[in-house]
């Protein structure tokens, strides 16, 4: 018997994934292979088709700005992580042990996770401000040398951004690490407690191990968002003072809107792609690999 | 997780002061922001960040929302807050329709020789938005859709489809198969299983990605600044003009309110939602 192909049988099918299709191939590999060939051309403020090879990385990369930024994002991203994740796992392991008000101590730790970057910057930029803020309250108290200056300073500028984003995003690390205690049977707790084992060391050596998972998709997460930051950036400090908050996303921004420097915008913005894949890529792996060996219901 | 509270001992001391310290860290810009926005300027001159207000006053609230100054205009955010309802509503309802629809298709019908778009669209959903940004705008200024409230929504749907087609994907996967077999048998086609069976019982995955979108797209601004042209800017963008652009004495009580207002709506829907907005939280991890 003669039967029609399975695709033209299911042509409504295809149909109906068409918008998924088109976004996959313009929206997200098309742009990526043009910001690709664009990093290779002498474009300024409109794409021109030459082709000058990687001189534009060249130049980016002896661009003292474009240094600096990846220092400030690298220096951000160290302690943005490193912070959110003891944080976030401290307040969890604490909300575990049957505290009251359980629920309105994680609803506070987590509203900041509701605000925008933009709001986030703008309170903590407020709270921060040397003359009005935080030191100059400290001060009236009678502690007249008390200094906290951070967002003024071109050294610790950084550091305030990342306080800022810390307070945004611990809260979301705690969720998640919360989440991964309540999955641990807690039979291992009475097995160590009758082993006299003592709290402390039950998490350090048995729960934190446990949590691998969770705290791999917590820097996986913080990471991109670290490799993406700048509306904090521009809410708290527009880059300053001088250069010294300046970070890759505000780089690129800057000189594809402003300094009509296309061509090594899209340098950047491809060197910045290549880093999240390199980030995400061997999470991926894990889960596809844990994927094929754990047989799928569905 | 422990089967009775334990007495109190200076271990139970040492926590509770520990889980105070943390919440006091992060109610800290709250209760900031409540005391200057409702505190004349001569207060706040005064320089104490956490004295409240001696005469508490609404003025700053008024002239956040209906007078301050956003850029050229001085029309107050209420503006900023319209235009955003304009953006996250029908982006909210698009993205949500086109995830379920991928959903659906990718999980029931498993067209062959598209699991690899489903591999790409998910590694989209990573990629950094200055990477895809310029292109589009030349794309959507080809079709005459850059800047415009069309353009916006489209925007977000493109940027919003990875995490919802995953989301509905995911949520598909727990129905069970022979549900899906017994409309076939019954002679659904496919649009007609996805709207009268699949959408109904997706009701539980749809609150959550109403969250999950809503908060987002309320919150984005590098978006709302580039794409949605002078006339929908979106909240956001018009909160960090009225703070980033002012000339003269800065206004802190009058950037306090504007601060609270353009919160309002996302910190709302994360208070009304509370687990929900958790649920949502995880799911948007699972991309990983």
């Amino acid at each position: 018997m003669h039967r029609r192909p399975r695709w033209l049988r299911h042509w409504v099918v295809y149909l109906a994934l068409l918008p998924m299709a088109a976004t996959v191939l313009f929206a997200y590999v098309g742009t990526v292979g043009w910001s690709v060939r664009v990093s290779m051309s002498s474009s300024r403020m409109l794409p021109i088709p030459d082709f000058i090879g990687l001189a534009q990385y060249e130049k980016l990369f002896n661009s003292e700005r474009w240094m600096l930024s990846l220092h400030n994002v690298v220096l951000f991203g160290v302690v943005f992580i490193v912070a959110c994740l003891v944080l976030g796992f401290l307040l969890a392991v604490f909300i575990d042990q049957q505290v009251r008000a359980e629920g309105v101590l994680r609803t506070v730790f987590l509203y900041p996770y509701a605000m925008s970057f933009v709001a986030t910057g703008l309170v903590w930029q407020w709270v921060l401000n040397p003359e009005l803020g935080l030191q100059a309250s400290i001060r009236r108290l009678g502690f007249s040398d008390f200094t906290f200056d951070w967002i003024v300073s071109q050294d610790m500028v950084m550091y305030a951004i990342a306080l800022a984003a810390v307070w945004q995003a611990s809260g979301l690390v705690m969720a998640l690490m919360l989440a991964g205690l309540r999955g641990i049977d807690t039979s291992l707790w009475n097995a160590a407690r009758i082993d006299g084992i003592p709290r402390w060391r039950y998490y350090l050596s048995i729960v934190l191990p446990m949590l691998g998972p969770s705290f791999g998709t917590a820097i996986v997460l913080l990471s991109v968002s670290v490799v993406k930051v700048y509306d904090v950036v521009v809410a708290m400090t527009q880059g300053g003072p001088g250069l010294a908050s300046e970070v890759p996303g505000k780089f690129i921004m800057d000189n594809l809107f402003q300094r009509a420097n296309l061509g090594l915008a899209s340098a950047a913005s491809t060197v910045l792609l290549i880093t999240v894949l390199a980030l995400v890529m061997p999470l991926r792996y894990a889960r596809w690999r844990a994927a094929r060996q754990a047989p799928a219901g569905h | 997780m422990h089967a009775r509270r334990s007495a109190f001992t200076p271990g139970r001391f040492g926590l509770y002061a520990f889980l105070l310290v943390a919440a006091a860290f992060f109610l800290l810009p709250l209760y900031v922001m409540l005391v200057t926005s409702f505190k004349p300027m001569e207060e706040i001159r005064l320089g104490n960040l956490f004295a409240l207000p001696v005469k508490v006053t609404l003025e700053p609230w008024a002239t956040a929302w209906f007078s301050v100054c956003t850029g050229l205009q001085c029309e107050g955010i209420r503006g900023g807050f319209f235009n955003s309802l304009a953006i996250v509503i029908p982006s909210t309802v698009l993205s949500i329709l086109v995830g379920a629809l991928n959903g659906y298709a990718l999980s029931f019908w498993r067209p062959r020789g598209v699991e690899w778009l489903f591999g790409l669209l998910l590694l989209g959903a990573f990629v950094p938005y200055q990477v895809i940004m310029f292109p589009l705008v030349r794309a959507f200024a080809a079709m005459s859709i850059f800047g415009t409230l069309p353009g916006i929504v489209l925007i977000h749907t493109l940027f919003g489809m990875p995490v919802m087609t995953l989301l509905f994907r995911n949520y598909y996967a727990s129905v069970p198969a022979e549900l899906f077999k017994a409309a076939r048998i019954d002679g659904g086609g496919f649009w007609r299983i996805f709207i009268q069976l699949m959408l109904p019982m997706s009701l539980p995955i749809i609150v959550v990605a109403t969250i999950m979108q809503v908060t987002a797209i309320w919150n984005d601004f590098i978006l709302g600044l580039v794409f949605a042209g002078r006339e929908h800017l979106p909240m956001t963008v018009q909160l960090n003009n009225v703070i980033n652009t002012t000339t003269g004495e800065r206004l802190y009580n009058v950037n306090m309110a504007a601060t609270m207002l353009t919160s309002l709506v996302p910190l709302l829907v994360y208070l009304v939602s509370g687990r929900w907005f958790v649920r949502g939280i995880a799911a948007g991890a699972v991309k990983g």
